[in-house]
């Protein structure tokens, strides 16, 4: 820091106009970091206390009377954790089907001699800005024979032109063309070149993608709406909804015996609060592995190709 | 060139075939891949567009669609003869056009502030931390709103209740709808949709800032004249996405909130198209396919209308 460089030193002692605006900076960043802390602290801390203290509304920072109540109340609820299994399901699969689908398409429209790219490309993106609509898209899942059933949960959106778009410009841009074109000539088939090397060079991209559609999977409740009847076919999110918004506890938190039953009602907001946190565990223990690629993917993907 | 029939013309249109068919040849494995999303995209994108017929039809489920009778636009006048037809629409474009306002310049504030920041720890900690919402689930999120507004036990709906010296609950003053809306979504979003602007800001040139600081330029003309310009070009795309969306109010947000109570200020044409098709006593879908061909047309032309327009000012366009 002492070469004597003129710019270091200025850094260094900043202007005073420069000290107010920083230290309102801090200021407002403090803010933001309260206001959007503030309500997942409380969401926790009610979810770690005692009944009593959240339906007294006590909690204001920390637990009040920490207990674990709420949480097994949780785990002991049948239809959570068939809602937690058929989430999984339809996130795992369905984010593997959307990687090949995605993958399959950003590839071919990649490359810039493929004849008829042009066209392709406007058939794909104009379903980002046009689409059915949600009636003729039901009675087409209806007609398919999907209603209730899995497939209804994995397939429709099996692509989203969005995400290819990213891939597409992460391909065109980060991937030098003459690596394909060496590959090509070697005798290497496009689906070997796909494989072999242009996905494990495109690493960045692909955990942004599996990350977007994995959280769009577990967070959507609304196709479930449409499409499914059956509750033992609900993903989490329907289940949530029943407890969070439609206030219908289930019957195995509302026990039988009246005794039982008051207690479970004093039970309802600490089990709601616990709920809200187990849902949404998964993708928070997710998000710091792919974190590291998010700028990269980011970044890359937005750029126009 | 110019003459019509010469036989270089000929022979180069030959050519130019011949040079397809050996194009096609050389990239049919890139057809056979194509084929899997393409696939997906007319099944599940166009078979519905085709379906979207049943806008100008009297749909009756039993005959189909092909064998409903044909109404020309008796449909589309309907809806707009619709009582709360007006209403509808104010409460979409109340709703859109107020977290469009508030919401778009909340993530490029956040990262200009965020830029200025050279504690990295702190940076690093607002950027995870601001992140976090994002990953709730509407569903969780309108869950949290709702014990968090509750004037008994939640500490937004204490609050509330103290100052006015009774207990209150915000969800069953429908005024107070559009608000709970967009700002719970600009908590949820704003943090990830800065990510995009912060690397962007990461990548302008230091020269440039050292250049403006030789010249003596504080801090705060250094945001006004290299920092924000360079997220100009990238805001303006994402102005003109949004502007296409304009019509699309997070719906499925809207129908959890939503309560007998505040349907004045929260029934937009999206949760209308969801009552009159799917959860009406007599589901009427050609009517309901109606409302929503109507809003996906109109939508469609402000993309084009805001495309047109920022293609124009600023040479940023989507295409």
């Amino acid at each position: 820091m002492r070469t004597g460089n003129p710019i270091k030193r200025r850094k260094q002692r900043d202007i005073a106009k420069d000290r107010v605006l920083y230290a309102f900076n801090y200021l407002f960043l403090l803010l933001i970091f309260i206001i959007v802390g503030y309500p997942l602290l409380i969401v926790v801390s009610n979810s770690l206390s005692s009944p009593e203290a959240v339906t007294g509304g006590k909690v204001w920072l920390l637990p009040v009377d920490f207990s674990l109540e709420g949480y097994q109340a949780v785990f002991q609820d049948k239809s959570i954790v068939s809602g937690f299994r058929n989430s999984f399901f339809y996130m795992i699969v369905g984010t593997a089907i959307n990687m090949v689908v995605t993958t399959l398409c950003a590839y071919p429209l990649s490359i810039k001699t493929l004849p008829g790219r042009r066209w392709f490309m406007l058939l794909f993106s104009f379903t980002m800005f046009f689409s059915g609509g949600m009636i003729p898209t039901y009675l087409l899942i209806y007609k398919l024979g999907m209603i209730n059933t899995v497939w209804s949960m994995i397939l429709p959106g099996a692509i989203s032109v969005w995400n290819m778009i990213l891939m597409r410009t992460y391909f065109m841009n980060s991937v030098p063309g003459d690596i394909r074109e060496a590959a090509i000539i070697d005798g290497c088939s496009d689906f070997r070149y796909l494989v072999k090397i242009l996905i494990p060079l495109s690493v960045p991209i692909m955990a942004v993608l599996v990350l977007y559609y994995a959280v769009g999977h577990w967070n959507s409740y609304f196709n479930a709406l449409l499409y499914l009847r059956d509750t033992d076919l609900y993903p989490l999110q329907m289940v949530l909804r029943n407890i969070l918004i439609m206030n219908n506890a289930s019957m195995d938190m509302l026990a039988s015996d009246p005794e039982a039953m008051s207690l479970r009602i004093k039970m309802i907001d600490l089990v709601k609060y616990s709920v809200i946190v187990v849902a949404s565990l998964p993708l928070v223990i997710l998000y710091p592995f792919i974190q590291k690629y998010f700028v990269q993917g980011i970044m890359v993907g937005s750029l126009k190709g | 060139m110019k003459t019509a029939v010469s036989p270089q013309a000929i022979s180069v249109g030959n050519g130019a075939k011949r040079k397809l068919r050996v194009r096609l040849k050389l990239h049919y494995q890139l057809f056979i891949m194509l084929l899997v999303p393409l696939a997906f995209i007319l099944v599940f994108a166009y078979a519905p567009m085709v379906g979207a017929v049943i806008a100008f039809k009297n749909y009756n489920f039993n005959l189909g669609i092909w064998d409903s009778e044909w109404v020309g636009l008796q449909n589309f006048i309907r809806f707009v003869r619709y009582p709360r037809f007006w209403n509808l629409i104010q409460n979409t474009l109340v709703i859109s056009v107020y977290s469009l306002v508030a919401g778009f310049p909340m993530p490029i504030i956040l990262a200009l502030s965020l830029n200025c920041v050279r504690n990295r720890y702190f940076k690093k900690s607002v950027q995870m931390l601001t992140y976090l919402p994002y990953f709730i689930s509407t569903v969780v999120l309108c869950g949290m709103l709702f014990q968090f507004f509750n004037p008994r036990i939640g500490f937004l709906g204490q609050l509330i209740s103290r100052s006015r010296g009774q207990l209150t609950d915000i969800f069953l003053n429908a005024k107070s709808f559009p608000h709970i809306m967009v700002w719970s979504g600009i908590w949820q979003g704003m943090g990830f949709s800065s990510i995009l602007y912060i690397s962007i800001l990461a990548s302008v040139s230091p020269e440039l800032h050292e250049a403006a600081i030789i010249d003596g330029a504080s801090r705060f003309q250094r945001i006004l004249h290299i920092d924000f310009p360079a997220l100009l070009p990238t805001a303006t795309i994402m102005l003109i996405m949004s502007m296409g969306g304009i019509l699309n109010t997070g719906f499925e947000k809207i129908l959890l909130l939503q309560n007998n109570g505040n349907t004045i200020y929260s029934e937009v044409i999206d949760t209308y198209v969801y009552k009159v098709g799917m959860t009406a006593t007599i589901p009427d879908q050609g009517y309901a396919t109606a409302i929503g061909l109507f809003k996906s047309v109109i939508g469609f032309i402000l993309l084009l209308v805001v495309n047109g327009i920022a293609a124009r000012v600023s040479e940023n366009s989507l295409w």
